[in-house]
């Protein structure tokens, strides 16, 4: 009888901890995002860029920010920076441009994921509106210019003169997952 | 003392294995598991073997001579997963069915249905593994390490088979490592404590964590690959705002304690070995455990040493690098305490000695090419080319793989109840021992001069040593036709065994007759001065 | 006595074995010093950590020689029966460990001198395809750029056996990275498609290239010379036909190498390279148009009919861009109508087109670029 009971107290342990797995699986999600946000990892570039307006910005101290573009496999869209780099003044806000034309004979939806190097200038690269992980869609030869603001953060290391702001543009046509991100 | 338990006392009847071939197939028996295990991963290696040899034919000169570049990968591919999952890893697990009953005294492992369910699983996923080389698009070719996105999006079309199989062995091992703790921790004879177990299942708990704790990693990222490839999701792709490193962490986290799983129980063997054939006790039994256990829980915190090339940043690098090089502390003192073993011993030199004090030395090696790799601005120079395919075969062949060979000639005539032809024997192992140095000695200097792993043909500066190691590798290969024969020898017939087989053998498998009789243990054992040798 | 001479012999021969000293160029079994300060660095950190783990491997394999040499049954040994020592497991665990300290010293500098940020002197993307590599020198003027392609010269007859191989059989590329002596080089690594690795065994580089990602390396080469890698990921059916050539020069056998390269790209870039906006071609048009059209066609487009026709709301310029094209590319016989596909370029033709085509109120809101041009002038 005891033994009995045992084994239903033990089977109902191991059936709540399974829905507790999947439970903590769902909240995984917005757990994530918690995460990120406290910490600061987000894997890409620092967002939104609090100006404290106290000290005075150092006019003499630049940093180059150069930029890439590449399309990946065969995307067949133009994808070029206006400008190859441009000398900054950190905590100042600069803007670029970026061109794109489907280049194809379909319509067509493309993504561009930025990536930066060097690994420490990423925190300190603060982009304020950005065309990254949007999805553009673009008619036959439809062309497009993509600006991007962002702020060279002033407490960026000094050893750090020169940082790369690599833009990798996708064909995300087929992907309706992916688009939709 | 006689130490002979006497099963036909007791009360229940012991009928013995049933007839014909559904013993086998629906046996809750542990022996018959290990059995089962042992063949399949004995029949796993040489499936594993021929791709090797095919490769290494490929590698015998320049230029493409035998397989095309397509074939080539997934020959590499398949010698990869095929070796680790499916000849070292059953083997051990074969190793730990048979013995860890007998040496804790317990009559069989505490889950002998599930344990049938473990072993049947590996035919049906390993035939569908190598099922995928007759499909369209071919084998897996992307590495037993399945980097994405070459796994994901450019993988053909057998890929998600690969997952399925990788599934199917996962749960496998999962169930198999459940198994072998509980037996340990509730089964264990009255009067052996946990400080007093043999080494062997020391290493085999200690393992079955590890594979407890890494096996569903692996299940996860082959699952993420998955819907990756089939279901829109983008966790190695960045076009979705995914990264394939993640996929690299992720595969490595499992990694990395998967090579620590292929490598504890050939510690748990040595150590049995070693103290049997020097007539002395192990030298630190606590020391012993302790660093298994250390080993095991560094396992976890160095993945990333796989991983130095990918743009880690400088303090990742210094940690992964410190924390590997830590490894070698614990391994070093086992290595030691294996010397200290011989050390002032009474040694003879069975094959089964050969093979464990080879380990001993040819692991060692292996191990000091682990701790150069672990040197990050040299492993610069040393990741991804054939510096790292010596390494980790020293570390598997002439360390897994002895023994495991050193495992069966040492406890065959406790299971066959025959000796196995000892000139056979020492024939094997002195040819096995050639031919691994030959085959793998020379790939640290084609490694350092240059060649990078996974290329079917090569510049001509690595030719010499190539066609050398070419010349061992079939050396050592068609070697094992002799092991083949010598356990089918054995089986067939022998000298009889006695209880104790070798002098200096101390456990309570060396208690019940040669060969063990179908169930041993039914009522634990009385005299417990022998559990601890 | 016999004992000691032959533990004498093994002693002897293994440590000469293993202690065998490498020298710089022959890269038969050893790694080469390369041609950088961290190349050299890296050398001898291996080098070091090498004899160190000889070292210990002499004294635990030679101990376990002298005992399976002196502690056998067969010479009567009796086994001891000591199984513990508290003190020498401290003692085997603490002098590894300082050993282990000792080696990590010098592994963090090198690692660190290899972190050491610093300003560049070029700028260099490399990019992995599958199977071969693509580099662009990055420049501020995009006309400046210099991109190209880098694959294996290696032909198939010899990879298949049917002609002999070559001295750098595998290692040939048909366009060489070219780069100058000690400046400071910047690699920036990306992928095309799947991870490849860029590897250079000289210059002690080696950084994955991961597709959507780019990650930096660098290099100053001290000494001019042709240096050869590979591709150190496996990537696919040719991942081991994908290899790297760098060719490093003198800065001034470089700067002459960058201009003839620069004036290739330049027209390149013009003509084929450049993806045009339509302003950009508006704007070109209209110069085209004012220097080789106005004579004719009058700035307002009107023209001077019947010879030279109206451009304004009708005819070629409002009707099909092809028929448009055609007639600039061919002429039209047994009128005033040149040819001036014999006369412009793809750029000025694409322009001038585009141009006439929405200017003066025609608005066709049409383009066509000068790649499209091209290729039709190609194949006249």
């Amino acid at each position: 009888m005891l033994e009995a009971q045992g084994k239903k107290k033990g089977v109902l342990k191991l059936i709540s901890i399974v829905f507790g797995m999947f439970a903590f699986g769902f909240m995984l999600v917005p757990l994530y995002d918690i995460v990120c946000e406290i910490t600061g990892f987000n894997g890409k570039t620092a967002g939104a860029y609090k100006l404290s307006g106290e000290e005075a910005l150092d006019e003499n101290r630049l940093v180059t920010v150069q930029f890439l573009t590449n399309r990946n496999a065969n995307m067949a869209w133009s994808f070029r920076p206006e400008v190859r780099s441009v000398k900054v003044v950190p905590g100042v806000l600069n803007e670029a441009q970026f061109f794109v034309r489907n280049e194809t004979e379909s319509t067509m939806v493309g993504k561009a994921i930025p990536s930066v190097t060097p690994f420490k200038a990423a925190d300190f690269l603060h982009k304020t509106e950005c065309f990254c992980f949007e999805s553009q869609e673009l008619k036959k030869g439809e062309e497009l210019n993509m600006p991007l603001r962002f702020i060279v953060d002033r407490d960026i290391p000094r050893d750090v003169d020169r940082l790369t702001l690599s833009y990798t543009l996708y064909d995300i046509t087929g992907s309706t997952e992916i688009a939709s991100r | 003392m006689n130490a002979v338990v006497e099963e036909h006392h007791d009360d229940h009847h012991d009928h013995g294995p049933a007839k014909g071939i559904t013993r086998w197939l629906y046996t809750t028996n542990h022996k018959d598991i290990g059995t089962l295990y042992l063949w399949f991963s004995f029949a796993m290696f040489f499936v594993g073997g021929i791709c090797a040899l095919g490769i290494r034919a490929e590698l015998f000169q320049p230029g493409l001579q035998i397989v095309q570049p397509e074939l080539f990968n997934q020959l590499t591919t398949m010698h990869g997963l095929i070796m680790v999952f499916g000849a070292v890893m059953p083997a051990f697990v074969g190793l730990a069915n048979w013995l860890v009953p007998m040496m804790i005294g317990a009559p069989d492992m505490a889950l002998p249905r599930m344990n049938n369910y473990s072993f049947w699983i590996l035919p049906f996923a390993f035939g569908m593994l190598l099922s995928t080389f007759f499909m369209e698009g071919g084998a897996p070719n992307y590495g037993w390490t399945f980097y994405a996105p070459l796994s994901t999006e450019y993988a053909p079309p057998s890929v998600t088979f690969f997952i399925f199989a990788v599934h199917l062995m996962g749960i496998s091992s999962i169930m198999g490592s459940i198994n072998v703790i509980v037996t340990i921790l509730n089964m264990r004879a009255p009067g052996m404590t946990l400080m007093q177990m043999p080494l062997f299942v020391w290493t085999w708990l200690i393992t079955a964590y590890l594979l407890i704790a890494v096996m569903p990693v692996l299940a996860g990222v082959v699952t993420m690959m998955l819907m990756d490839i089939h279901f829109g999701t983008a966790f190695f792709n960045a076009a979705g705002g995914g990264d394939p490193v993640l996929f690299q962490h992720v595969f490595w986290f499992f990694g990395h304690p998967e090579v620590y799983i292929m490598i504890l129980p050939a510690f748990g063997v040595v150590s049995a070995i070693i103290p049997t054939f020097a007539r002395k006790k192990l030298f630190g039994y606590d020391s012993m455990v302790y660093a298994t256990a250390s080993i095991a829980f560094l396992s976890f915190i160095v993945w990333a040493h796989h991983m130095f090339t990918v743009g880690i940043p400088l303090a990742g690098e210094l940690y992964f690098m410190y924390a590997t090089m830590v490894i070698a502390v614990p391994t070093g003192v086992k290595v030691f305490n294996w010397v200290a073993t011989m050390w002032q011993g009474s040694m003879t030199f069975e094959t089964p000695m050969l093979f464990a004090i080879a380990f001993v030395i040819l692991f060692t090696i292996g191990g000091f090419s682990g701790l150069m790799l672990s040197i990050v601005p040299a492993d610069f120079q040393y990741h991804d080319t054939y510096f790292v395919v010596a390494h980790f075969h020293y570390v598997l062949v002439p360390g897994s793989i002895f023994s495991i060979m050193a495992a069966v000639y040492y406890w065959l005539p406790k299971w066959t109840g025959n000796m196995y032809d000892e000139t056979l024997g020492k024939t094997h192992f002195w040819l096995s021992f050639v031919g691994i140095n030959v085959t793998f000695f020379p790939q640290h200097f084609i490694g350092l001069a240059g060649m990078p792993r996974r290329i079917p043909d090569y510049a001509l500066q690595f030719a010499d040593w190539n066609m050398v190691s070419s010349c061992g590798a079939f050396l050592f290969g068609f070697s094992q036709l002799l092991f083949l024969f010598i356990i089918i020898k054995c089986i067939r017939g022998g000298q009889r065994a006695t209880e104790r087989v070798w002098d200096g053998a101390r456990g309570l498998e060396w208690t019940i007759p040669s060969p063990a009789p179908y169930h041993t243990f039914s009522t634990p054992p009385k005299d417990m001065a022998e559990a601890h040798g | 006595m016999n004992n000691l001479k032959q533990l004498r012999r093994f002693f002897l021969w293994p440590t000469l074995l293993f202690c065998h000293t490498a020298s710089a160029d022959f890269s038969f079994w050893n790694l080469r010093k390369g041609v950088t300060e961290i190349s050299r660095e890296v050398y001898d950190l291996h080098m070091l950590i090498f004899y160190i783990c000889c070292v210990i491997g002499v004294i635990v394999f030679g101990a376990m020689i002298v005992s399976m040499i002196l502690h056998r049954k067969s010479l009567g040994a009796e086994p001891a029966t000591f199984h513990e020592s508290t003190k020498l497991e401290v003692a085997w665990t603490i002098i590894p460990i300082v050993i282990l300290i000792g080696m990590a010293v010098p592994a963090t500098s090198t690692l660190r001198d290899m972190y050491e940020p610093g300003e560049p002197d070029l700028d260099v993307e490399v990019r992995g395809y599958q199977w071969k590599w693509q580099y662009t020198y990055l420049n501020d003027d995009p006309s400046k750029e210099i991109q190209f392609m880098s694959a294996l010269r290696t032909p198939q007859d010899e990879i298949q056996n049917r002609a002999g191989k070559g001295e750098h059989y595998l290692l040939d590329v048909d366009n060489p990275l070219v780069v100058p002596v000690n400046k400071r080089i910047r690699f920036l690594i990306t992928s095309n498609d799947v991870i490849h690795s860029f590897w250079v065994p000289d210059f002690a580089v080696k950084k994955d290239a991961i597709p959507g990602f780019v990650h930096e390396s660098w290099a100053i080469v001290e000494e001019p010379g042709i240096y050869r890698g590979q591709c150190a990921e496996l990537c696919g059916k040719d991942h081991g036909f994908m290899p790297i050539v760098v060719h490093a020069m003198e800065q001034e056998d470089y700067d002459k190498w960058v201009i003839e390269k620069q004036d290739e790209a330049a027209k390149v870039f013009e003509i084929v390279g450049k993806s045009w906006s339509t302003d950009e071609l508006i704007a070109k048009g209209e110069e085209v148009y004012a220097r080789n059209c106005v004579a004719c066609h009058q700035t307002n487009g009107q023209g001077i009919p019947p010879a030279f026709p109206s451009l304004v709301g009708q005819g070629i310029p409002v009707g099909p861009i092809a028929d448009h094209i055609d007639i600039l590319l061919y002429g039209r016989a047994g009128t005033a109508m040149q040819a001036f596909g014999q006369q412009l370029n793809a750029a000025e033709i694409a322009a001038v087109v585009t141009y006439t085509r929405n200017a003066w109120g025609n608005n066709m809101q049409d383009s066509v670029q000068p790649k499209e041009i091209n290729v039709m002038m190609a194949s006249q």
